[in-house]
């Protein structure tokens, strides 16, 4: 058990300093992105700066120890995209901390504060606006503390490198003025912040914690995870929704090397073995001896818009705001379709779990510890504080994917083997065939144009399932659905506006006269969904974005021009233009030239992400090959307006990232189903992007911010990249591709060649 | 039976059938080779086999006796990184970074081959692997430099 006693002694350690255990604040997480209005309903003093609204004492995020070792807790995990280290950066600055003296404690339900799931670029706005707050509310106590023994003023103090320094030059180092309970304080609203201009550690490009042992073999990730006495196990999944398990013949299985035991409870069926090639082989023999009822009826992959139109739906105005367009307007309009889009995580998920002295603990590369515990207990009918998630790392998710499911799994066969550490590896073909997809969509835009060119009147409607059936309810788990005793799948929910789910950022930022925009939610889900990067802003974005160029052609005005005669909020403003510079927009040199066998063409695209997050603007280059069809993005340019930067390094390889997956999605990708089964389930039938289609160059350029709030920018790119794709792809060829994804097959067929 | 990884010998007391990415991981607790696909298809498993890349997921042990097997973790340390670590550090080419060790040892081969090997060539020696994270152009620029890390050394040794 040598990993679980680290932990523990850790913990131990911490709890011996500075601070008190802590208790956190019982109130539920809102759903994901839900309005940030979703607050304690308490009567409370003055909202607190982000998360210190669910966890308000200042020891929930900063600790310091004797010796002067500061740790960070965060209910947020690290999924790859940085959030340790810049959460240390923002922590170093406000303590006036050295960088190298913060260690950083992760989503833990026995450790840190309920903040939720780690999803939709909030990472950056609640938790990094409450470890500001509270870092530079915790430097404040220190500063008082070394005052007094000073016997000056606490304004006559300052502080540098984890030390307060007297006019005198003595220097107190922090781990000296910490006393036991100083730091148990409830946080204030309002902060003494350092100058931005003072900073040491924000908008630097500080390198990642994480970075090194992932690339020399350290223990990076719940699969690297072998506590003591680990025993492996494998699930034997239904072929198909809602099968149920007939009979299974375990004789032969449970003679097999190393097999410890088959669990099954219903149609949920699975096998405990010592070793981890034993497993598979007695995974795939057991699947072999099962035999199942199937039942399931898919729809029609090849006609999913009849579906989606056909599907019970109940109507939710985003906008209204209609007025009569001019008679003499000129009026376009278009359909855009997506289909169900997987995650596709690298790593197939996985989890450990052991259930010991009455305590189960799951590590779970889970986006939401607190939700997928809560769930877990409720499935195994046990207290909720008897149940302990801790985050550890898995390949990158990009919403949810198996994570929690396999979470649950794993928690299962740790009450078959109790004591034991069990871990669950789920196989490629589960990971992709048993995720929860990016919904299917459709989008229907019309607008009329005035004299002038503008937009006179805009007219969009969205259909969509829900975009997020994450735990919470044991039912969002797929074990607990196959159980003898089954929990039933929760009911969907639309995520409300601001944020919105199938209808984010289908309000568009352009300042247009007339407009009604309406999100038609489909309650009813042929096939299992869930969070996807981005939620609908990727289809709305990808929609809004390619209609304002068929637009901005049948004003006869320049693409670039033509957003910007419709944008008021000047860093809208100054985003789109930063990116057309970098990219030398006004020339376009090669724009409709035939090359060696390919087309060139220009596209450009941008959005602020809900809204209310990152600013982002994409110019891109593509060439299409007359012969094959084949769209390839040559090069990339980008702007992004993250508020104050935190870690540059951090958003440009967010974007870069964004952008090469974004386009992988449009050009490539789709879950496909027969009328019972999904088949798209390797790497052959889910194919994505390879280097072959790898631009040969990409560019992102940050707008700092400095002092203003932190814009998640997590999944700023995915709308913005999609329609810069497809206008290049539609300047390249003259034809508009409105249905995703935009392939090779759909492009030749259209150029004819 | 004996398995030669990272310059160690190995008594490894398994089914021959057993892919050697189990045996690595398992039995000989190394963290590097990941699990992607099991099916030779992602290339999140790769090793080198006799400095060629292989595919550990697909490769049975019983194929392996008495050949040179060389996982990340044989090339260098976090204290004391190879050439291809350091590019991949300094460069910062990783998001989730699941995909990235099979990316480096897949590199590494490459480069032992043709240190000098232009960009063309390195994108297409990396078709095989898939990243998610979109890390593709990182993970160019850390091969990049890593040859010229390579370079700089050896002219430094000539020196």
């Amino acid at each position: 058990m040598s990993e679980i006693g680290t932990i523990l002694s850790r913990r131990a350690v911490l709890a011996g300093s500075g601070a008190l255990i802590f208790s956190f604040s019982s109130t539920a997480w809102a759903q994901e992105n839900a309005a940030p209005a979703a607050a304690p309903t308490s009567a409370a003093p003055p909202p607190l700066p982000g998360s210190l609204k669910q966890a308000p004492f200042l020891d929930s995020w900063i600790r310091v120890d004797a010796d002067g070792a500061i740790t960070v807790f965060t209910g947020k995990a690290e999924l790859g995209q940085g959030i340790k280290t810049a959460l240390l950066q923002v922590a170093a600055e406000q303590l006036d901390a050295n960088f190298d003296q913060l260690k950083i404690v992760t989503a833990d339900t026995g450790r840190t504060a309920n903040e939720g799931y780690t999803a939709g670029s909030h990472s950056m706005q609640d938790s990094g606006t409450a470890i500001m707050h509270a870092a530079a509310q915790v430097r404040q106590l220190l500063v008082a503390q070394a005052a007094q023994r000073a016997g000056v003023q606490p304004e006559q103090m300052t502080t540098d490198s984890g030390a307060v320094i007297a006019p005198d030059g003595r220097r107190f180092g922090y781990g000296d003025l910490v006393a036991s309970e100083m730091l148990h304080v409830r946080a204030s609203p309002q902060s003494k912040l350092k100058d931005p201009a003072q900073y040491k550690y924000l908008n630097r490009r500080i390198p990642r914690v994480d970075i090194p042992a992932k690339v020399t073999g350290g223990e990076a990730y719940v699969q690297d995870f072998r506590p003591d006495g680990m025993a492996h196990g494998r699930i034997v999944r239904p072929p198909s929704y809602g099968a149920v398990l007939d009979s299974v013949d375990t004789a032969a299985v449970e003679k097999m090397p190393g097999v410890i035991k088959i669990v099954r409870d219903g149609s949920f069926l699975a096998v405990v073995v010592e070793r981890e090639f034993q497993a598979v082989e007695a995974m795939r023999a057991l699947a072999a001896a099962a035999r199942w009822q199937e039942s399931g009826k898919l729809p029609d992959m090849t006609a999913l818009p009849a579906l989606l139109a056909e599907l019970p739906a109940q109507d939710i105005k985003v906008i209204d705001q209609q007025q009569p367009a001019p008679a003499n307007a000129k009026t376009i309009a278009a359909t855009f379709t997506r289909p169900y889009v997987s995650h596709g995580s690298i790593g197939p998920s996985c989890a450990v779990a052991q259930l010991k002295d009455d305590v189960l603990t799951v590590w779970t590369h889970t986006q939401g510890v607190y939700p997928d515990r809560d769930a877990i207990a409720e499935m195994m009918r046990m207290p909720k504080d008897k149940v302990r998630c801790i985050h550890s790392q898995g390949s990158g998710c990009y919403g949810h994917n198996g994570a929690d499911d396999a979470a649950g799994d794993a928690a299962l066969l740790a009450r078959a083997l109790p004591g034991r550490p069990v871990r669950v590896q789920w196989t490629r073909e589960q990971e992709l065939g048993w995720e929860p997809y990016g919904p299917a969509m459709m989008v229907k835009v019309n607008a009329a144009l005035d004299d002038s060119g503008k937009v006179a009147d805009w007219d969009y409607t969205v259909w969509s399932n829900t975009h997020s059936m994450r735990p919470g309810p044991a039912g969002a788990l797929i074990a607990a659905r196959y159980l003898a005793e089954p929990f039933p799948e929760p009911k969907p929910f639309p995520i409300p506006m601001p944020e919105g789910g199938g209808d984010r950022n289908s309000n568009p930022i352009y300042k247009f006269p007339s407009m009604k925009v309406l999100h038609r939610f489909l309650p009813a889900m042929p096939i299992r969904v869930s969070a996807l990067r981005s939620l609908g802003a990727y289809m709305n974005i990808f929609s809004i974005e390619s209609f304002m160029d068929e637009l901005a052609a049948a004003a006869g005005t320049d693409p670039v021009e033509f957003r910007l005669k419709h944008l008021d909020d000047p860093r809208a403003r100054e985003v789109v233009s930063t990116a057309a510079e970098r990219f030398g927009w006004s020339a376009k040199p090669r724009a409709g030239m035939p090359g060696h066998g390919s087309n060139y063409g220009y596209g450009f695209a941008f959005a602020r992400y809900k809204n209310l997050a990152a600013y982002c603007a994409i110019a891109c280059e593509v060439e299409v090959n007359h012969e094959t069809g084949r769209a390839r993005m040559v090069r990339a340019v980008a702007a992004v307006d993250s508020g104050q930067a935190v870690n540059p390094d951090g958003i440009a390889n967010q974007i870069e990232g964004a952008i090469l997956q974004s386009m992988s999605w449009t050009l490539y990708e789709n879950v496909s189903f027969d009328d019972r089964r999904i088949i798209s389930v390797d790497w052959a039938t889910y194919p994505i992007l390879r280097f072959s289609a790898v631009p040969d160059s990409m560019e992102v350029h940050i707008i700092n911010r400095p002092g203003l709030p932190f814009l998640g920018s997590g999944e700023a790119g995915q709308g913005p990249a999609a329609a810069a794709v497809a206008n290049a792809i539609a300047n390249a060829t003259g034809y508009r591709f409105r249905d995703l994804p935009i392939t090779a097959e759909r492009i030749k067929a259209a150029i004819g060649v | 039976m004996k398995l030669n990884v990272n310059n160690a010998q190995h008594d490894v007391d398994a089914d021959p059938r057993t892919p050697l990415l189990y045996v690595l991981r398992g039995d000989l607790k190394l963290n590097a080779a990941k699990f992607g696909c099991g099916l030779g298809q992602c290339g999140a498993c790769t090793v080198l086999v006799n400095g060629e890349p292989v595919f550990s997921c697909v490769t049975p042990i019983a194929l392996l006796e008495g050949k040179e097997i060389t996982t990340l973790e044989g090339l260098g340390t976090e204290e004391k990184p190879a050439p291809i670590q350091q590019a991949f550090i300094e460069s910062q080419a990783a998001q989730c970074g699941y995909c990235i060790p099979g990316m480096m040892m897949r590199a590494q081969a490459l480069l032992q081959k043709n240190p000098h090997a232009g960009d063309a060539e390195i994108r297409a020696w990396l078709e095989p692997n898939l990243c998610r994270c979109g890390s593709h152009m990182r993970i160019l620029r850390a091969i990049h430099r890593a040859q010229h890390i390579i370079r700089t050394a050896q002219r430094g040794e000539a020196g």
